[in-house]
């Protein structure tokens, strides 16, 4: 029996893209995330109001992930914002190589904010880099408080939480300061925004601090 | 269920140390998994038994250690296992550790049955 050594990370592939993806959003001084959460916790809403915020400010790109249809791209292209739809056809979570390849259907030099909407999956995204420079996760109010603990990789690898549908609290049993508590149990570094893409609470301020990342990745 | 993609990313590195030639003689390929690196050994061992079945390196197998969490605390230096969901220090509270151990997703090494073989 012999035995020959490796020691190779399996998923260094990926984050040599991501870091090519990298090196190219800086060149353009590009503000990038990518954002995560569960199925239906409202990223797709959420972005539609984060441009409708920051319409005429900022210049926005989106690239949707998911595993069938370009409903989402449809939506966002409303918007008169570039869109590019990855559909993964089964797979569960977006890969360095995908985004690489929808970057050549922009003209990044006319971008300031550029959107990666993940899959939804709260377990996989959480361990593939794109070259974002943070995660965002979502979590809406009807998915329950405990959901941080149940999923500490995502939210450990995450920057940015928000809290979505704080609108529908009064209906649902879900408590808004669990939920933070739990999170910042598992990742004490997060910065906490809470939303609802109907009544626009919160949107305000998740569009200012979004404008003021931009500012950064620009100066 | 990404434990497919990752189980051909397995089979994609062993063919860059491990000629063709010699595929026969792969037995375990030893691995380490961190608890948090969102990968299923059970999965993983099913899926790349499925993969490497109809390949040259069908003798293979994954032999996968798993690797604990374990974070650092930051402000007084502790090392701790984390057993449940708390990035907290346990001796001073201090919220500011850095996880040093449990994302691992690696090929450590691959074993041979017969002949030597050499890294390039």
């Amino acid at each position: 029996m012999s035995v020959v050594t490796i020691e190779r990370k399996v998923l260094e592939k990926n984050d040599t893209i991501a870091a090519q993806n990298r090196a190219r959003f800086a060149q353009h001084r590009l503000f990038v995330f990518n954002i995560v959460s569960s199925p239906g916790a409202g990223k797709t809403s959420l972005l539609e109001r984060t441009i409708e915020h920051l319409k005429g400010r900022l210049r926005m790109a989106v690239v949707e992930g998911d595993v069938q249809t370009d409903f989402d791209a449809q939506r966002v292209a409303r918007y008169g914002v570039p869109v590019v739809q990855i559909v993964t056809h089964g797979g569960c979570h977006l890969e360095a190589r995908l985004v690489q390849d929808a970057l050549a259907s922009f003209d990044l030099a006319a971008v300031d904010l550029l959107v990666i909407e993940n899959v939804g999956n709260l377990v996989c995204p959480a361990n593939y880099d794109l070259g974002e420079a943070l995660k965002v996760v979502a979590l809406s109010t009807t998915e329950g408080d405990d959901q941080p603990l149940k999923y500490p990789g995502m939210f450990r690898n995450a920057s940015v939480l928000v809290i979505n549908k704080i609108d529908l609290l009064p209906y649902v049993n879900c408590d808004v300061a669990t939920i933070r508590r739990h999170a910042l149990q598992i990742n004490p570094a997060l910065t906490v925004f809470e939303t609802s893409c109907t009544t626009l609470a919160g949107i305000p301020a998740w569009g200012e601090w979004l404008a003021a990342q931009v500012a950064a990745a620009r100066a | 269920m990404h434990e497919l993609g990752i189980a051909q990313g397995i089979l994609e590195i062993v063919r860059q140390y491990v000629p063709e030639a010699q595929a026969g003689e792969v037995r375990a390929i030893k691995m380490r998994v961190g608890e948090m690196s969102g990968v299923v050994p059970d999965s993983l061992d099913f899926c790349f038994g499925a993969i490497v079945a109809d390949t040259a390196y069908r003798g293979a197998f994954l032999a996968i250690e798993r690797v604990a969490t374990r974070c650092r605390c930051g402000a007084c230096g502790r090392e701790f296992s984390v057993d449940h969901p708390a990035f907290v220090c346990p001796d001073c509270g201090s919220p500011r550790v850095t996880l040093v151990a449990g994302s691992e997703l690696q090929v450590v090494e691959v074993e041979l049955a017969e002949a030597r073989a050499e890294a390039p």
